[in-house]
């Protein structure tokens, strides 16, 4: 009685056993498409990336010299350096941060924290993300118009920061209000239970929990202003005499870069500048996230 | 269970508090903290439903009662932590030495400063050892490093943490084991020098050499501190409450000296729940 059921048994098992390893297999496959498909997909986007770099590099390096760095631009650009325009592309920008970081990280403390979820605050959300959305163009309509002509800024670097300021501010606050989120109810709650206030709880636990969050966005900022054209030239002008007050009119190196290459006033000084770009928006990058680092290092020891 | 009833079962528990609150009930003792038929509803939903209770000093009030019996509302009554959570709604009187907690102008944290917390997970912040144990004093004003140092040592000491982490006040206290890390949270609310500490199953997930520390420090500590200690551990209850309270469906069932509740409890549902027939 034992002996058929055995085999059957066996039978069942070998049978399992047969498509377990099929299974397997049909996994295994599945498994390295999969990697190899993912693998292609990254090297795609690196390599597009290393492609960029390395033909704007190879084309502009050459005309990168000291000269070209240091000294101001002769001829519309046709010769001599990129100095003003160097100092454009930093300085433009930081203002741009300046008025917009506060601003934006007010918002999303007060959106967080200070809120309940409800209308009010999903109204703002969603005009914020709208805002998000819009072209830097129109962005640059706006601030020519109000921020230029009503209120006669004129062409200057307040009118550029202004106008960039509200461009990339639904960006800081929308990733403020993410790094904010993602700290912990539970650290508040101890916070307030050891005699905390609750702005205190957001200065000593919150803000610098979310710090690494708030950098990213700040950083998310920070490039799209360094590349902005459009909204930089109806607002901040492209003159190319150094500025001497936040009131005197501007050019950053994109828009240098447009000018010389839109124009066709000098091929290899627009590589040139668009070298020097590529560089200081890299160079931006790794100080902050050094910054960073050496930031999280210290607090988690 | 009307309110004479509750009130007189508390009053009955402070008069017979004979063991470890020597003096706590006689003769017109003061209770530490009185709280009068509170009830807390959150929305629609009401956690706790008229409760009456004292909380005696120089005493370990024991709070026990299965899941969702409102232990944990009732604890975070006594220093306003409720009023985080949206739509919140607490009625009834919580008074401190006589003051009501609830009073306009009441600060929540100054309240918070005398009546500390420690929450059920170790919930160290993500900073120093010693930022940890500094955070509350720092917040009330003491910015002196000589009067921190001091205090942080004596807090270590007292919860029986020192030991371990006197070459390392410097590193992260998320970097402590688990049991480590209750006794700093433990710690970190003594630093602040409070009159009663809310302990909510603190020993919940630790193993029972941290358990036990953090025993004796309550058993030393509550010469001067209040304790009112909420915990799903039965066998916890007994070994460091003086007095014992069981919870039910936001309900108190029964209050009394921990070693009457258990061995010869008065109502049938908390014999029931001790015996382990529900729970």
């Amino acid at each position: 009685m034992s002996a058929p059921r055995g085999v059957a048994a066996r039978g069942a098992a070998a049978r399992v056993a047969t498509a377990g390893r099929a299974r397997a297999r049909g996994q295994a496959r599945a498994q390295a498409i999969a990697v190899g498909i993912l693998g292609a997909a990254t090297a795609a986007a690196i390599a597009a990336l290393a492609f960029i770099v390395f033909f704007v590099l190879s084309r502009g390096l050459p005309s990168v010299t000291l000269e070209f760095l240091f000294s101001k631009p002769r001829g519309m650009g046709r010769s001599g350096g990129i100095l003003p325009a160097i100092v454009g592309t930093f300085v433009l920008p930081a203002l741009a941060i300046a008025i917009a970081l506060p601003l934006g990280a007010g918002t999303a403390i007060y959106l967080t924290e200070y809120t309940r979820e409800g209308r009010l605050t999903r109204a703002i959300r969603f005009g914020s993300d709208c805002l998000a959305g819009i072209p830097s163009i129109i962005f640059g309509l706006f601030g020519y118009i109000f921020f230029v002509t009503t209120l006669g800024l004129g062409w200057s670097l307040l009118s550029g920061a202004l106008t960039l300021a509200i461009m990339i501010l639904p960006t800081i606050i929308r990733t403020t209000e993410e790094a904010i989120r993602s700290v912990p109810r539970s650290w508040r709650e101890v916070s307030l239970s050891l005699g905390a206030t609750r702005w205190e709880t957001i200065v000593k636990v919150v803000l610098p929990n979310a710090l690494p969050g708030i950098v990213t966005g700040v950083m998310l900022g920070l490039g799209r202003s360094i590349g902005e054209t459009a909204a930089v030239i109806f607002t901040a002008g492209s003159s190319l005499r150094m500025p001497q007050s936040i009131m005197d009119s501007t050019r950053t190196m994109a828009v240098h870069f447009y000018i010389l290459a839109r124009e066709g006033i000098s091929a290899e000084k627009a590589y040139g500048t668009a070298a020097v770009l590529v560089i200081s928006v890299l160079a931006v990058n790794a100080v902050t996230y050094w910054l960073m680092n050496r930031f999280i290092k210290r607090r988690a020891r | 269970m009307s309110d004479a009833i509750v009130a007189a079962a508390a009053a009955a528990a402070v008069g017979a508090t004979g063991t470890g609150a020597a003096d706590a009930g006689t003769t017109g003792a003061r209770a530490k903290m009185s709280v009068q038929d509170l009830r807390v509803s959150f929305g629609a939903f009401e956690a706790l439903r008229g409760l009456s209770i004292e909380v005696q000093p120089r005493a370990v009030l024991g709070v026990i009662g299965p899941a969702g019996s409102a232990k944990t509302t009732f604890l975070r009554a006594l220093n306003r932590m409720n009023e985080l959570a949206p739509g919140c709604r607490t009625r009834g009187r919580v008074l401190l030495d006589g003051q009501d907690i609830y009073a306009t102008g009441m600060d929540p944290s100054e309240l918070r400063r005398k009546v500390g917390m420690v929450f059920a997970m170790p919930l160290p912040l993500p900073m120093s050892v010693y930022d940890n144990i500094c955070y509350g004093p720092r917040l009330a004003g003491i910015r002196d490093k000589a009067s921190l140092d001091e205090l942080a040592e004596r807090s270590l000491r007292a919860a029986f943490l020192w030991d371990e982490v006197k070459d390392r006040l410097g590193r992260s206290g998320l970097r402590l084991s688990g049991g480590q890390q209750q006794r700093l949270c433990l710690a970190r609310t003594l630093a602040m020098e409070p009159e009663v500490v809310l302990l909510d199953e603190p020993s919940s997930g630790l193993d029972p050499v941290s358990t036990a520390k953090i025993e004796d420090a309550i058993a030393v500590l509550k010469e001067k501190i209040a304790f009112v200690l909420v915990t799903n551990n039965t066998k916890q209850a007994a070994r460091v409450a003086d007095v014992t309270a069981f919870f039910l469906m936001g309900e108190l069932v029964e209050i009394g000296p921990t070693g009457k509740l258990f061995t010869n409890p008065a109502d049938r549902r908390t014999d029931d729940y001790l015996t382990g027939r529900f729970g």
